[in-house]
């Protein structure tokens, strides 16, 4: 193994001169600073429900204002995201009572369509913070939330019940306090988890974005649209407009946004994250990122970990009051089962209780004869669903092998694609909507085409990892044995992509569920276009407020996704795991 | 127990001085899958004095690390006390530290990060801290490493900042588990060394040490006192007392004697072989959980076989052991299934291959396989039973869940896994049967006409 002699501390220590990286570094710091506490005022804007005072305007000079507004609830969301993970994540993988209940709710929590919440969201928010634009501000950071927080939280605690189990010993050991165990041990280990998976979150995150800034609040049971000043809102008022520039350039601008922040955040962060692998062997395409070398560069890490040291050193203290993380060896068995009792009829008690109140709530204001023509409904999304995963699988698999059997066109198509997937592929409904109106497409069938727009990407994305992680003498044997195409996709191709597409088909799945609620009803200008399924079902109940069909509806989609995930993605995943992984 | 006096060492007697670690009748089974105890240590008593070196040998599965972890408080023994000076334990040890196997280093913090890892916890100060560790990092050599990072380091290097990092705080007692096995030889030899020179040294804060090992020389090179554990479930076999002064030499007769001595113990010769030792089987006796089979593939097998007879078909375990720069681990195994198939036999630290061992090794590759099935089915209770049962039923297919569960009945899951792979390893490689690992299913291969049993 080769030895490096890494650099002396004292030469780090030595005062340094300022460089050009220092004077750009700068320059971003302040400019980020400027903008917070810009933002920081214009939030607090008095507001009573019913009279929005910002009207969103479609004049360009503002735009980079309302970017800036999206941009800011969604690292709010990250923000808060980030916090739920250690908080739920350590619950989870710690208490061992809690684990039981904890992690079946957040499965149960990842296959909701989180947009049928959103008008319930609105009003208890609009409820904490009366007057002000705080509650729809919090209603849409929320809805952003619910979507980034679950894969983070499953990650974290993934890593932490995955955690090398000497490592645990050591922090025994060696009496790490319980502050210290989490922070040298807990956060790092899974620190590249974690970052992999807030990018995907930021990604999926845009999407729902642009969903919650432009929505419908009920004051007093009638519906008043309010927007909150944002690139989605702004979108919604260039369509209404009917003005295909304003619209491109929206969409421009999200790009901008979505590729902006993968290249100066998130790439910085997964090459940064490179540190905490805790497998000693290093592959030889580790991640790396020129504006993370460009900070390392400058003076930016010393300073950092100067002002941060004090900080540390506080929390060390403070936190010592905690304990050790340990615990005791032997249990007073009657004082456990006392314990597990209390907490099992508590926790029944509450679930059934909830059960029983929700389905009461349901059979008074739905009734119960109205589910078989919402499940029909949803079988009709159900099958644009399949029809739109079918087709998405004969178009990217084989693009996806063929770029990902290249190495050097993956290295260069996974970032783009990486963007598209991010790219909420809800801001191009309105054009593709014009040429629907235009060409007399019925929206029952092109719905399905928007719905696939945003889903596509994941088996793409997959494909291309899988077909790229083909280990090269199998491809070299392939070559040698002259196989014949057939045979070669057959017995080497397929299989090894095999489970990199089933992850894809997933989330593709769970992502045209929750498009299909903005796929199947759309707008253009004065014009609205309806598709017969569930999604048009629980858009349509939202923007008239009526609560209860909406739960009803969320109860049935989420029945679906579930089920569908549990009878058919899980048996194909396991058949991956066990037979096709390499 | 059996107590051994050997011609080298004196009658085993704990020394005078204080005790450090007391373990008093301590026995720990896990819960099989099917809901029964399994027990892993049965009944083990020791001392841990201050001024020794005690090493705890044993083959894999003797629960020599488990008994460690007791030792050190992480896990609790499911019945007896281990007590630190007197005070029964009821979290991890305070007065020891512990060396690991793979080392545990806290890969995104630096050599000197890691060392001051303990004295953070105690809540030292940011410059004391730094003066003791660097006090320790410059006597264990890593001098110049301070800022560099574990993955940097070789193995050997990464174990100096484990022993750094635990001699730092200065501990009553190091545990040390199996540690110089992930090395290799030669860094190994190096790294005792220097553990023995630091040992010796008059200052040196720790009063007393515990290594783990399977490894009979590193055992015969350090320990003072060695106890050799035997297997399912673990129990103290023998208590060795070791006195050779340092350092030792080993090819010192004594010092040979000693390691064959400690060999016959460990493959369960002659003197006194207790329950679960594979001897010999049989034919058609024992139960496949009464008679684990040993975790050894056919071609290792055969290897073995093979060597022993280009050597005269005799040969002395620990030489060849050293020979083939096996460890113990790695061979016994492959000796405990030439030994349970009737192919080779034990005693007294020396193998020797029989008749049918030599059959096998010089029939071609159709007789070897109908030997070796011959053998398995007759002396392996497990294909022995696989076979049966196939056989009993109408189209010769039998879930794999069906002997899953036999075996649970004696076995921890993971055994029982472990277990059946063999079976069916064996029983592929004899051509007695086949597995679907799709299905799960196990076929009887159209019988042989030679090897049909009656």
């Amino acid at each position: 193994m080769a030895m490096r002699r890494s650099i002396p501390v004292r030469a780090v220590l030595r005062r340094p001169t300022l460089s050009s990286a220092d004077i750009l570094v700068g320059a971003l710091l302040l400019a980020i600073l400027y903008i917070g506490v810009r933002l920081g005022r214009s939030l607090t804007v008095n507001f009573t429900p019913g009279h929005s005072t910002e009207r969103i305007s479609t004049n360009l000079s503002n735009l980079p204002y309302y970017a800036l507004r999206s941009l800011t609830r969604m690292f709010i969301a990250l923000a808060l995201s980030t916090l739920f993970t250690f908080v739920y994540g350590a619950a989870a993988a710690r208490l061992q009572r809690a684990q039981k209940v904890l992690v079946p709710i957040l499965d149960i929590l990842q296959s909701i369509p989180i947009l049928v919440f959103l008008p319930v969201a609105l009003t208890f928010f609009l409820k904490l913070f009366p007057n002000s634009l705080l509650g729809l501000e919090a209603a849409s950071i929320f809805v952003i939330f619910t979507s980034q927080a679950w894969n983070m939280t499953f990650s974290f605690y993934h890593s932490l019940i995955t955690q090398p189990i000497e490592l645990d010993e050591a922090a025994r050991m060696y009496r790490l306090t319980k502050w210290q165990r989490f922070w040298k041990l807990d956060v790092p280990s899974s620190m590249i988890g974690l970052v992999w998976n807030a990018m995907m979150s930021m990604g999926g995150g845009w999407f729902f974005l642009t969903a919650s800034e432009a929505v419908t609040v009920f004051i007093h049971g009638k519906g008043q649209p309010i927007d909150l000043p944002g690139i989605g809102s702004y979108m919604g008022a260039a369509v209404k407009e009917g003005s295909v520039p304003k619209v491109l350039i929206g969409i421009v601008v999200m790009i901008i946004l979505v590729v902006g922040t993968n290249f100066l955040l998130f790439r910085p962060l997964v090459a940064w994250a490179e540190k905490f692998r805790v497998e000693t062997s290093t592959s030889s395409d580790t991640p790396r990122s020129s504006v993370l070398n460009l900070l390392r560069r400058s003076s930016i890490p010393s300073l950092l970990g100067r002002a941060t040291r004090p900080i540390g050193r506080g929390l060390d203290r403070i936190t010592r009051p905690f304990g050790l993380a340990e615990y005791p060896l032997a249990l007073d068995a009657t004082r456990k089962r006392f314990g597990d009792i209390t907490f099992w009829v508590l926790v029944g008690g509450v679930s059934l209780w909830g059960a029983y109140a929700g389905l009461a709530y349901l059979g008074r204001v739905v009734g119960f004869s109205r589910f078989p023509y919402l499940f029909g409904l949803g079988f009709i999304t159900f099958a644009r669903v399949v029809v739109l995963i079918v087709i998405s699988t004969l178009i990217w698999v084989p693009v996806g092998v063929k770029i990902g059997m290249d190495p050097k066109l993956s290295r260069y198509a996974q970032p783009v694609v990486q963007v598209l997937a991010s790219f909420p592929a809800i801001l191009l409904f309105p054009l593709i909507t014009l040429v629907f109106i235009d060409l007399h497409i019925s929206l029952n069938i092109g719905a399905t085409l928007l719905m696939m727009l945003g889903a596509q990407w994941y088996i793409l994305f997959n494909v291309i990892a899988g077909a790229s992680s083909i280990p090269n003498d199998l491809r070299e044997m392939s070559a040698n044995m002259h196989l014949t195409r057939r045979l070669r996709w057959r017995r080497v191709i397929l299989p090894a992509v095999f489970p990199y597409y089933v992850t894809g088909g997933i989330t593709a799945a769970g992502g045209a569920w929750n498009a299909s609620i903005v796929a199947e009803i759309v707008t253009w200008h004065h014009s609205t276009l309806h598709a017969k399924g569930l999604g048009n079902y629980i858009a349509v109940q939202s923007t008239d407020g009526k609560f209860a069909f909406l739960l009803g509806a969320g109860v049935v989609m989420s029945i679906f996704v579930v089920v569908v995930n549990r009878v058919y993605w899980r048996r194909l995943y396991q058949l991956a795991e066990s037979r096709y992984s390499l | 127990m059996t107590s051994l006096a050997s011609t080298s060492a004196g009658r085993p007697s704990p020394p005078a001085t204080p005790s450090i670690i007391e373990v008093s009748h301590v026995t720990k089974s896990f819960t099989s899958p099917d809901g029964s105890p399994l027990p892993v240590l049965d009944d083990i008593s020791l001392s841990l004095h201050e001024g020794e070196i005690v090493a705890l040998l044993g083959r894999s599965g003797s629960g020599k690390s488990t008994l460690l972890r007791c030792l050190a408080g992480l896990i609790a023994p499911t019945s007896g006390t281990v007590s630190y000076r007197g005070t029964p334990l009821n979290g991890a040890n305070p007065g020891v530290s512990m060396v690991f196997q793979s080392f545990a280093l806290l890969p995104w913090l630096t050599v000197a990060q890691n060392v001051e890892l303990g004295l953070e916890a105690q809540g030292v100060g940011p410059a004391e801290r730094k003066m003791r560790a660097e006090a320790v990092i410059d006597r264990i050599g890593l001098d110049g490493f301070e800022s560099a990072f574990p993955k940097e380091l070789s193995g050997g290097m990464r174990q100096r900042v484990g022993f750094a990092r635990a001699l730092v705080v200065e501990p009553d007692a190091l545990l040390m588990d199996e540690p110089f096995s992930a090395l290799d030889v030669l860094t190994a030899l190096n790294l005792r060394a220097e553990l023995l020179r630091l040992w010796s040294e008059p200052d040196f804060p720790t009063k007393a040490m515990l290594i783990v090992t399977h490894n009979i020389e590193e055992a015969v090179v350090l320990a003072d006192r060695i106890f050799v554990l035997g297997s399912n479930p673990g129990r103290i076999r023998s208590e060795i007392s070791c006195m050779f002064p340092q350092p030792r030499n080993r090819h010192d007769e004594a010092f040979g004697a000693l390691v064959d001595q400690i060999y016959t113990l460990m493959t369960g010769g002659s003197t006194g072989a207790p329950a679960h030792v594979w001897t010999t089987a049989t034919p058609g006796e024992g139960s496949p959980t009464e008679v684990p089979l040993p975790a050894a593939t056919v071609g290792g097998m055969s290897g073995l076989l093979e060597i022993l007879e280009a050597r005269g078909g005799r040969d002395d375990l620990p030489q060849l052991a050293h020979d083939l720069t096996f460890e113990v681990d790695d061979l016994l195994p492959l000796v405990d299934a030439a030994q349970l198939l009737g192919l080779a036999e034990v005693e007294d630290a020396d193998i020797e291959i029989t008749d049918e061992g030599r059959g096998f090794v010089a029939a071609d590759i159709q007789r070897s396989k109908e030997i070796f099935a011959r053998e398995a089915e007759d002396r392996a209770p497990l294909v022995r039973a696989i076979c049966r049962s196939l056989r009993a039923t109408k189209d010769g297919t039998l879930g794999e869940g069906f002997f899953l569960d036999l075996l649970r009945r004696g076995f921890s899951e993971e055994e029982v896994r472990q277990q059946l792979d063999i079976a069916i390893q064996w029983g592929r490689y004899g051509e007695l049967f086949d597995f679907d690992a799709t299905t799960g299913q196990l076929t009887l291969e159209p019988p042989h006409p030679k090897v049909q049993s009656a």
